[in-house]
C-alpha cells in the first residue's frame, strides 16, 4: 500500500482529465463563451467517448475485432427512447427518467451482446468481425420496418405500417423508416459527463481485477490462458457484453438528445468511425480513446463553421493520416521518450 | 480387443505397465495413470499404447528423439488434444471429455516448449493470472471495489511475490514479461504454472536455451519445488545431464511408442534406447 500501483495512477489521471475538461467547459458555458454550434456538440462528443472507451474493451483489451458497435448503440437508442416515453407517467423527474432510460438502453445493448456473443465467441478466429458487421446491418434493417406505439390498451409492436393499429389517443414512438419522432430531449452535458465517469469506472476497475487479467490473458495467449484454468468463453463474453451494454447506454443518451432519430444514423460508418477513434487513440489505451474521440469528433464539425467548409473532409483525412504517421514514427518516439521518463519494461536485455 | 474396449469406456483397471514409482510413493495411490493412451491425426498414429504411472512426489522424465511424440503426450494430458484411445486418470479421476481449463483445475499445470507468456502484462500479473482460480471475488466486487476485492488482491499480491521468490525473481515483479531475458521467461512460466496449485507439473524442455550453470541451478530448483510443494513433476528434456541427474523414473518414446522405462541407470544401459535414441554403438 506504500506506493500507488501504476495502473491505478493511470486510472486516476483519466478521471482527472475528464473532470478538468468538464469543469472548463462548464466555466465557458457559464461565461457564455461557447458558440451554439459548439454547445450542440457536447452531448454527442460524450456519447462518442463512451463508445470509443467501450469498444476499446473489446478490441484493445479482449483483442477481438468488432465492426458492429453502432448496432448496440442503435439498440440502446431506440429502446432508451421507448423507455423514456413509456416511463413519462411513472417517473416525472427528467434526470431520473433519463437515467432509467439509459439503464434500459444498457440492458438492451447487453442483450444484443449476449445474442451475438454466445454463438460467436465460442469460435476462434475472426468470426466476430464478420458477425458483428452483419449484426449492425440487421439491427438497422429491423428498426427501419419496426413500428412501436403506446395507447390506452398498452404497447403495440408491428413489423409494417398496415398491421400497426394504434388507437386515436395513442402515441407512436418508432415509425419505421421515419425512426423515432417527437422525442422529449432529456439529455444534458452533465448526464454525458456522468456516463463517461461510469464508463471509466467500469472499464478501468474491470481491467484491474481478476476478471480483467483473465481477459487480457486471453488476448495475449489463449492456449496459455486455458492452461492456467481460465474459462475462455466466459471471459470473452464478459468483456463483449460489458462493452455492448455501455454502447447501449451511450445510444440512449444520443437518442434522447435529438427530437428525432433514424436507424441509419447508427450504420456501418458509425461503427468504423468509433473503431478509428480506438485505433488512433491506441489499442488498449483508455486515455487515448477519450482524447481521440473528443478531438476527432469535434474537429470536422468545427471545420464546418469556417470558410473552408467544402474541404473539411479532406482536411480531416489528412489529419488522420498525419496522426497515424506521427504515432508510428520511431524518431518521434525517441524524442518523446527523452522528455517523458522511460517506462518500466526495460529489464536487463539478456 | 475386448479388453481395449473396456479402457475406452473409461473403466478403472489396473495399469499393466512396469511401475517406476519411487519407493516413498509406493504406499500412496499414483497421481497419474495413463493406460493405452493414443491419438491419430488422420491416418498418422502420433502416440500409441502409452502406459505410464507417476507417483505422488516423483520426478519423471520423458525423453526421445525429435518428433517422437513427447509434446503430443503433454498435449493429451492437458487436453489440448482429445485422445483417440485410452484413459488418463488424474488422482484416480477420469479426465475424459474435460477442457484444458478444467484439467488445470483438476490439478495439471504445464509450461510450453515455445514460451507462452502473457508478454504485454507485468511479471506479477502473469503470476496473478495463474492464481485466477484461487481468487474468488466476482466481476461486480471487482468493479465496485468491495472489501473482498481489496482483501483478495492483497493476498494475491503477497502470494505472487512469494512464488516469484522461488527463482529469486521478486524484484522483477513490475517488469513487462515479454522484456525479460529468455531464461527468466522460462522460469516465469514455471512460477505461473505453480501458481495454479497443481498436483502434477508438466515441464516441456525447461532447460532449453539455458547455459550449463543456469541448467544446474534449474535442476536444484526443480527438486526444491518438488520438496516444498510435495507434487509430482514430469519433464521433457534433451539435456541428458538434467534428465539423468534428477529424474527418478524415465520413459523413452520413439515413433509414438514407449520403447523403454526405468531408472537412469537402466535407461543408460538399455540397448534399444542406445540404438534408437543415442545412435548405434560403433
Amino acid at each position: 500500500m506504500k506506493k500507488i500501483n501504476k495502473n491505478s495512477l493511470n486510472g486516476f489521471i483519466n478521471y482527472g482529465i475528464v473532470i478538468a475538461a468538464f469543469a472548463v467547459i462548464q466555466l465557458l458555458l457559464g461565461m457564455g463563451r461557447l458558440s451554439n454550434s459548439l454547445q450542440s456538440l457536447l452531448v454527442p462528443a460524450c456519447c462518442y467517448i463512451v463508445m470509443a472507451v467501450s469498444l476499446n474493451l473489446t478490441v484493445g483489451i479482449l483483442g477481438e475485432l468488432s465492426l458492429g458497435h453502432g448496432g448496440f448503440m442503435s439498440l440502446g437508442a431506440f429502446s432508451g427512447i421507448t423507455a423514456s416515453i413509456l416511463l413519462q407517467g411513472a417517473i416525472p423527474m427528467a434526470p431520473a427518467r433519463l437515467a432509467a432510460s439509459m439503464a434500459v438502453g444498457a440492458v438492451f445493448g447487453a442483450l444484443g451482446g449476449v445474442i451475438v456473443g454466445v454463438p460467436v465467441l465460442r469460435l476462434q478466429g475472426d468470426y466476430l468481425a464478420i458477425v458483428t458487421l452483419a449484426f449492425g446491418q440487421i439491427i438497422q434493417n429491423i428498426i427501419m420496418v419496426l413500428y412501436v406505439g403506446v395507447d390506452s390498451r398498452g404497447i403495440h409492436l408491428a413489423a409494417s405500417k398496415e398491421r400497426f393499429d394504434l388507437a386515436a389517443d395513442g402515441t407512436a414512438i418508432i415509425k419505421g423508416p421515419m425512426g423515432a419522432v417527437g422525442v422529449t430531449k432529456l439529455a444534458s452535458f452533465t448526464a454525458g459527463f456522468v456516463l463517461i465517469m461510469i464508463t471509466l469506472l467500469v472499464v478501468q476497475n474491470l481491467v484491474n481485477s481478476r476478471s480483467g487479467r483473465a481477459i487480457m490473458a486471453l488476448r495475449d495467449n489463449r492456449i496459455a490462458a486455458e492452461s492456467v484454468g481460465i474459462n475462455t468463453t466466459k471471459y470473452k463474453l464478459m468483456a463483449f457484453v460489458t462493452s455492448a451494454a455501455l454502447a447501449g447506454a451511450a445510444g440512449a443518451l444520443w437518442g434522447l438528445n435529438y427530437s428525432s432519430t433514424v436507424a441509419s444514423k447508427f450504420n456501418f460508418n458509425t461503427s468504423i468511425l468509433v473503431l478509428v477513434f480506438v485505433v488512433l487513440g491506441g489499442l488498449g489505451s483508455i486515455r487515448g480513446s477519450i482524447i481521440a474521440a473528443a478531438l476527432l469528433y469535434i474537429l470536422p464539425e468545427t471545420l464546418r463553421a469556417w470558410d473552408i467548409a467544402e474541404y473539411r473532409m479532406l482536411i480531416y483525412a489528412i489529419i488522420l493520416i498525419l496522426v497515424m504517421l506521427a504515432t508510428n514514427n520511431e524518431r518521434l518516439k525517441i524524442l518523446v521518450g527523452r522528455v517523458i521518463p522511460k517506462r518500466k519494461g526495460a529489464a536487463g536485455n539478456g | 480387443m475386448a479388453e481395449k474396449k473396456q479402457f475406452q469406456k473409461g473403466k478403472m483397471v489396473p495399469v499393466p505397465s512396469v511401475s517406476i514409482i519411487p519407493e516413498r510413493d509406493l504406499g500412496k495411490s499414483p497421481i497419474l495413470e495413463c493406460s493405452h493412451l493414443g491419438i491419430d491425426f488422420g491416418g498418422l498414429t502420433a502416440v500409441n499404447e502409452f502406459n505410464i504411472t507417476v507417483g505422488r512426489t516423483e520426478i519423471a522424465g520423458l525423453i526421445g528423439p525429435n518428433g517422437a511424440g513427447k509434446t503430443t503426450v503433454f498435449n493429451l494430458l492437458t487436453k489440448v488434444y482429445q485422445p483417440t484411445r485410452g484413459t488418463i486418470l488424474l488422482d484416480g479421476l477420469d479426465t475424459h471429455g474435460k477442457t484444458p481449463a478444467q484439467v488445470n483445475r483438476m490439478g495439471i499445470a504445464r509450461t510450453f516448449q515455445n514460451i507462452r507468456l502473457f508478454s504485454n502484462l507485468t511479471v506479477e500479473d502473469n503470476v496473478k493470472i495463474g492464481l485466477h482460480n484461487q481468487e474468488k471475488y466476482s466481476m461486480f466486487s471487482g468493479i465496485l471495489r468491495l472489501p473482498k476485492y481489496w482483501r483478495q488482491e492483497r493476498a494475491a499480491h503477497e502470494r505472487a511475490l512469494e512464488l516469484l521468490s522461488i527463482f529469486d525473481m521478486q524484484d522483477l515483479a513490475g517488469h513487462q514479461a515479454g522484456s525479460l531475458p529468455y531464461g527468466a521467461q522460462r522460469r516465469l512460466e514455471i512460477v505461473r504454472a505453480l501458481a495454479t496449485n497443481p498436483s502434477l507439473l508438466l515441464l516441456d524442455e525447461p532447460a532449453a536455451g539455458m547455459n550449463p550453470s543456469e541448467t544446474a541451478e534449474l535442476m536444484e530448483n526443480i527438486v526444491k519445488i518438488r520438496d516444498t510443494f510435495q507434487i509430482a513433476i514430469m519433464l521433457i528434456e534433451h539435456d541428458m545431464s538434467l534428465v539423468m541427474g534428477i529424474c527418478e523414473g524415465i520413459c523413452v518414446l520413439n515413433f509414438g511408442q514407449i520403447i523403454a522405462k526405468g531408472t537412469a541407470e537402466e535407461i543408460q544401459s538399455n540397448p534399444t534406447v542406445i540404438e534408437a535414441y543415442l545412435g548405434k554403438q560403433q
